[in-house]
């Protein structure tokens, strides 16, 4: 298994990397590379030109950026993981990133990488989509931002230009008593997953729900929000019975995938059940966070 | 002799081998640099099922690097057919499709460049016109009468179709008060070893020879390069001091070779494939198993077996090499380690249009395992009896052996219900119960798993003979040869290679206990097959039996010429000669003696102090043949196969998350009796490795075909092997039941594990799911399947 | 083209296809045959080098992309001719191996491992070794050989009066 010829261009900025996709409908991008490399030996992607954007290092970076916290597109995800703010102002980010791959894969992967990318069953982009998050690009020139929600449009397909190259992505802060959960049944634990659920919930003082995101990731062609259930659930206690209900009610149209790994019963069912868990668990971290203060 | 006797054989000592490996320094195939090699990628078929109508290499050929385009024409005029198993002269195996394609990624082509990655670039010029053709890919299909032909010249698809009776099967099942029928499949796996198959050949023209290194485990390999090649084998020499990175049986690359071997002789520079991943999954021919089995159990109230009907229907895939015998194998445990009176077998091949099969750990009886066991448990339950309580009537008591089961061969020695006893007592099996009980309260699906099974070992393959009948080969064997030199050190040789189970140290062990010398002092080194002396390779579990063997006796031969050396030097009857450890005495007068040094001297330089007859030198050699060995079947198909019967009992809690359909193994304890350990870190290594061999085949290894005959895990990321992740701790528990046929009570454990681990799991899946009112007998449990199940389950229960 | 790689302590210039991945290029370039394709689609990890004291996967990475970054291959961490480091003993007394296809890359998972943390848990050995496959050992004997080489390590720092 060894890749067709290419040519490898290493850039100093991202303009010139822009300038050279514009310029060559058959050139790439190589980040982290753990998800290009292999369909390149596999011949499955054959550019013919290759720029390596890794040393670019105003596009690797974690910062807090007013209410957000912006992250550059080739930080790895390694970085992410080891990372404080992130743990701290980005809870859900900072628990699901340990599901990515393997460590020797976020040794080298990027966040850009896994969000352009854009597998159906990857934590990275769920996370994006669950959290509202913006991811910046630049093109011709232009820096231009985009929600996540809008970025995914199908497996593996993105409505990143063919001559951009993403440079950030932003996630909000959320302030307050906060809880998140994250899930995932795989085959084996590394695995990409066949269901994943990503919740992250404020409560109010009496415990009631301010705000709900529940995101739903691996049981369609790219992450769902579960917007229905959300707006059921702001304001209520998050009892089992009502969540399960708007779960149900949120996920009742969709057309889950079926493969290999799982039919699409299966994923319909458990994506019902993994967002009820995820919303139970992001409401007890919440709780749980305020009484052990840290 | 027993353990406490020993001192070195049992002793915790150090694998040799494992220092060349943790500094990389392994010298594997393609670690080995020849100049001037060359570099070979295969062109594979998309297809089913296709006839080729033509090949243009003509744009490959263009290409810079590019140096031959090898197609199946060529090599078939050129090459004999590689040698099958059973008497089937229409269903020729060749490692190039000559007018037809049979499976989608069988190779079409062969191209050779300066390196890989240029071969690669050529593979994508050549231009391939195929016709598609209808194609069967399951085997009860590929069975009926109409079915689309693999080989339209063999007439059908069934390569074998053979029933055994063994006893009074019909009277034993019309006298029977209860009866039950069950269908178990086992799903196509293999070994997958990390180490892809990889050959490198090379001919020298001045000598006529043709030289190979190869990642190898494949009894007569140089012959059969040889033979295809229509060269005598005295042309051929295989280096056996490649090491191989994992096998588990199934590295025999006879085709990989033989393409290597041609193109090395035709085109005059050495020749390397080593196989990618891609062409391994798809084209490699080294799938494992895939069968379907059929059961019908008289028995009676109190759970005892008295018969047992069963139809074994494998897959073997577009060709058949070895692969059909994984069906006899079985039969020398037949009955398992139950006395289960009389049996009926029926054995079916069938070719289909998958990917051919090769050797894989156990030979078949993993598979037969896990249908035999899923049997008893089936019958536990249909009586409403403790499952260990039905395993422990059935089973063989330790007085009764030898015992000779209903197919003819005869069980050396065991202790089964003594091991049992070991793993599940004082307490164990009752906290496992109770844990099961207190997670099922809690809403989870919770079982417990058992499974008491053979590995048969010592490899005498007398299978061939009996599904064969021009075949009439009753010699297995392995050698040893052991040379003392002028400076007084010893040199030990053996004759296959290895796939990291400890060979080199076995033998130094075995010699050094016989001779009473330090273990460490004795060099072992391998021959290449021109320097040879007969070996079966390590297959069927054979090598501490075999191997062992013929160290032992090699040693005995050596000891006894050193002390006859010294007995005549001494001037003294041979009887009052005593040999310690190297030295020769004087019994009635001990200070007079002979030293190590001197004996050696004696050996090599002082011919005139020699007994009469006495060759010079210290070179001793053993062939062994295995024990028991030497008969073939009689008319009504009975015949002793392996010699030796080693035990495991298997014993796991599971619990599997009711709503997601994950499995989790909470606790195992395996019994393990292989009679003498001759090392047991080589033996707890090779048995959790079987478990976690097992556990893939149980849970998440599965060569799976979509409906366009298309291999769809064709690569790691859906193919799943277990991680680090995926086997939990496991408790081995120990015993020794020596056999008497051996040199040191030695059985075999090649296989320890992964021979009963699928059969565990899938036992205690079914515990867990019982108290829906379902099972599931196919393999692998799949987590989303289970899922599903349970789910339907729950539906149809108004849940 | 032209690209430096600064292996095991060496700087060398080589001149490579750019397709040409590290896993190749330290193995037909510069001889160290120590890293092992095992399915060039970094599932297995065999082909395991520290990039920078980090366990990577080298069949992953093309050969001009680890210009400048300091790698570690398992000849470079053996201390010389016929000598083992403490962890490549330990992975002998414990066996922690069989054929030996995918032991370098375990060892340097297992080097990384320790060096960040030299007192791991049963629990932390398996997850680090998680992305690594093998098909011999059921991965039992890996863990102990890690676990004691932690354990020989972490004695032998300490003064000779305070060993056990």
């Amino acid at each position: 298994m060894k890749a067709a010829p290419f040519e490898y261009a290493r850039v100093a900025n991202v303009d010139e990397a822009c300038a050279m996709l514009a310029s060559d409908e058959s050139a790439r991008v190589i980040a982290g590379g753990q998800t290009l490399v292999p369909m390149m030996v596999m011949r499955l992607a054959r550019p013919t030109r290759l720029i390596d954007i890794n040393r670019i290092a105003e596009l690797s970076y974690i910062r807090s950026d007013g209410d957000a916290i912006s992250i550059g597109a080739t930080t790895r995800q390694c970085r992410v993981e080891r990372d404080a703010l992130i743990a701290a102002k980005l809870p859900l980010l900072a628990r699901a990133i340990s599901f990515v791959g393997h460590a020797a894969t976020r040794a080298r992967g990027t966040i850009g990488g896994s969000l352009a990318n854009a597998d159906p069953a990857a934590e990275l982009p769920l996370i994006a989509v669950t959290l509202d998050a913006i991811l910046a690009y630049r093109a011709g020139g232009r820096t231009e931002k985009i929600a996540a929600r809008d970025f995914y449009i199908g497996p593996m397909t993105t409505n990143l230009p063919s001559d951009a190259v993403l440079t950030s992505v932003q996630f909000p802060k959320w302030l307050g008593k906060v809880g998140v959960s994250f899930c995932e049944v795989n085959a084996r634990r590394s695995d990409f997953a066949f269901v994943a659920a990503a919740a992250q919930v404020e409560l109010s003082a009496d415990g009631r729900c301010n705000r709900i995101v529940i995101g739903i990731g691996a049981a369609t062609d790219f992450p769902i929000r579960l917007t229905s259930a959300e707006e059921q659930l702001k304001d209520s206690t998050l009892d089992a019975v009502t969540v399960k209900g708007a779960v149900l009610e949120a996920l009742a149209d969709i057309a889950p995938l079926s493969d290999l790994h799982a039919s699409a019963e299966y994923r319909r069912r458990v994506a019902v059940n993994l967002a009820t868990r995820a919303v139970a668990d992001a409401r007890s971290h919440a709780i749980g966070k305020n009484r052990h203060a840290n | 002799m027993s353990a406490e006797q020993y001192r070195f054989v049992s002793a915790d000592r150090r694998v040799r081998e494992d220092r060349r490996f943790v500094v990389g320094k392994g010298r594997f195939v393609a670690d080995i640099d020849l100049p001037n090699t060359k570099h070979v990628a295969l062109v594979t078929c998309p297809y089913a099922a296709a006839r080729i109508i033509s090949i243009d290499k003509r744009a490959a050929l263009a290409m810079p690097g590019v140096h031959y385009v090898l197609d199946g024409c060529e090599l078939a005029a050129a090459t004999l057919p590689l040698m099958t198993g059973l008497d089937t002269p229409n269903v020729p195996r060749r490692p190039l499709a000559v007018d037809a394609a049979r499976y989608s990624g069988e190779w079409v082509a062969a191209v050779v460049a300066d390196t890989r990655a240029l071969a690669e670039d050529a593979i994508e010029k050549i231009d391939i016109r195929y016709e598609p053709l209808p194609f069967v890919l399951d085997a009860e299909q590929a069975i009926k009468p109409g079915a689309v032909l693999v080989h339209a010249a063999h007439g059908s698809n069934v390569l074998l179709d053979r029933t055994f009776v063994w006893g009074q099967v019909e009277n034993d099942f019309a006298a029977s008060p209860r009866h039950l029928s069950l269908q178990v499949k086992w799903a196509r796996s293999s070994t997958v070893p990390i180490e892809t198959f990889g050959v490198l050949a090379s001919w020298d023209p001045w000598r006529d020879m043709l030289d190979v290194y190869a990642s190898i485990q494949m009894p007569k390999y140089p012959d059969q390069i040889a033979m295809a090649l229509r060269l005598p084998a005295s042309a051929v020499r295989v280096h056996y001091d490649v090491d191989v990175g994992g096998s588990y049986g199934v590295k025999r690359g006879i085709k990989h070779s033989v393409l290597v071997a041609y193109l090395a002789r035709r085109l005059g520079f050495p020749v390397r494939l080593v196989e990618d991943r891609l062409e391994n999954m798809r084209g490699g021919d080294a799938h494992g198993p895939e069968r379907l089995f059929d059961i019908d159990v008289a028995f009676d109230d109190s759970g005892l077996i008295r018969s047992m009907k069963m139809r074994a229907l494998e897959n073997i895939g577009a060709y058949a090499g070895r692969s059909p015998f994984q069906l006899g194998k079985p039969i020398g445990a037949i009955v398992g380690p139950y006395k289960i009176k009389s049996v009926q077998y029926r054995a079916i091949a069938t070719v289909t249009n998958k990917t051919p099969q090769d050797a894989v750990r156990g030979f078949g009886q993993a598979p037969t395992n896990l249908a035999i066991e899923r049997m008893m448990d089936d019958v536990a339950n249909a009586l409403g009896l403790d499952p260990l309580e039905v395993r422990r009537r059935n089973m063989i008591q330790h007085e009764e052996f030898p015992y000779t089961i209903p197919s003819g061969t005869t069980y050396d020695s065991g202790d089964y219900h003594r091991v049992v006893d070991k793993v599940v007592a004082p307490t164990v099996y009752n906290e496992m119960k109770a844990e099961r009980d207190r997670l099922r309260a809690e809403g989870q699906l919770a079982g417990i798993g058992i499974a008491a099974c053979l590995e048969p070992s010592g490899g005498n393959a007398s299978f061939e003979p009996l599904l064969n009948s021009k075949n009439a080969t009753t010699t297995w064997m392995d050698s040893c040869r052991i040379d003392v030199d002028l400076t007084a050190a010893i040199t030990a040789t053996m004759h296959t290679s290895s796939a990291g189970q400890g060979h080199e140290t076995l033998v130094a062990t075995v010699i050094a206990e016989v001779i009473g010398r330090d273990p460490d002092g004795i060099r072992v080194v391998r021959a290449n097959s021109l320097n040879s002396l007969p070996s079966n390779s390590p297959v069927g579990s054979r090598m501490a039996i075999m191997l062992g063997g013929a160290a032992f006796h090699a040693a005995r031969k050596l000891k006894a010429k050193l002390t006859a050396i010294g007995a005549h030097d001494l001037g003294i009857p041979p009887e009052r000669a005593i040999y310690e450890q190297g030295k020769v005495y004087d019994r009635a007068a001990p200070d007079r003696r002979r030293t190590w040094e001197e004996l050696v001297a004696i050996a090599h330089r002082n011919f005139h102090r020699l007994p009469e007859g006495f060759e010079p030198g210290l070179a001793v050699a053993h062939v062994y043949q295995v024990p028991t060995g030497g008969t073939l079947p009689t008319a009504d198909g009975r015949v002793q196969m392996y010699p030796c019967f080693s035990f495991e009992f298997h014993l796991l809690l599971l619990s599997i998350d009711p709503d997601l359909g994950t499995p989790r193994i909470l606790r195992y304890r395996l019994g393990h009796d292989c009679g003498t350990v001759i090392n047991p870190k080589i033996v707890r290594g090779m048995t959790m490795g079987g478990i976690a061999h097992g556990i893939g085949a149980a849970l998440y290894e599965e060569f799976a075909y979509n409906e366009d005959g298309q291999l769809i895990t064709q690569t790691f990321m859906d193919y799943l092997l277990p991680s680090s992740l995926e086997v939990p701790a496991v408790e081995i528990i120990h015993h020794e039941t020596p056999s008497p046929h051996t040199v040191l009570g030695q059985k075999g454990s090649g296989e320890s594990g992964y021979l009963g681990a699928p059969a565990a799991i899938a036992n205690a899946v079914n515990d867990a799911i019982r108290p829906l009112g379902i099972s599931i007998n196919t393999l692998p449990l799949n987590v989303a399947k289970l899922g599903d199940l349970i789910a339907e389950t729950h539906a149809r229960m108004g849940n | 083209m032209r690209i430096n790689l600064i292996v095991n302590g060496t700087e060398s210039t080589l001149e490579v296809e750019p397709r040409t991945t590290l896993l190749d290029c330290l193995r037909e370039y510069l001889g160290l045959k120590g890293a092992h394709a095992g399915c060039e689609h970094g599932v297995c990890g065999a082909c395991t080098v520290l990039f920078d004291g980090v366990a990577v996967r080298s069949c992953l990475m093309f050969a001009p992309q680890a210009e400048g970054t300091p790698i570690t291959t398992i000849e470079g961490i053996t201390p010389g001719p016929g000598e083992l480091s403490p962890l490549q003993d330990a992975f002998c007394e414990a066996h922690g191996l069989q054929c030996g296809y995918c032991t370098p890359a375990m060892i340097l998972v297992a080097h990384a491992l320790l060096a960040g943390n030299p007192d791991p848990t049963r629990d932390d050995i398996v997850d680090a070794i998680s992305g690594n496959l093998c098909r011999c050992t059921g991965y039992a004997q890996i863990v102990e050989a890690i676990a004691l080489a932690a354990d020989r390590i972490r004695g032998s720092n300490r003064p000779s009066e305070l060993r056990s």
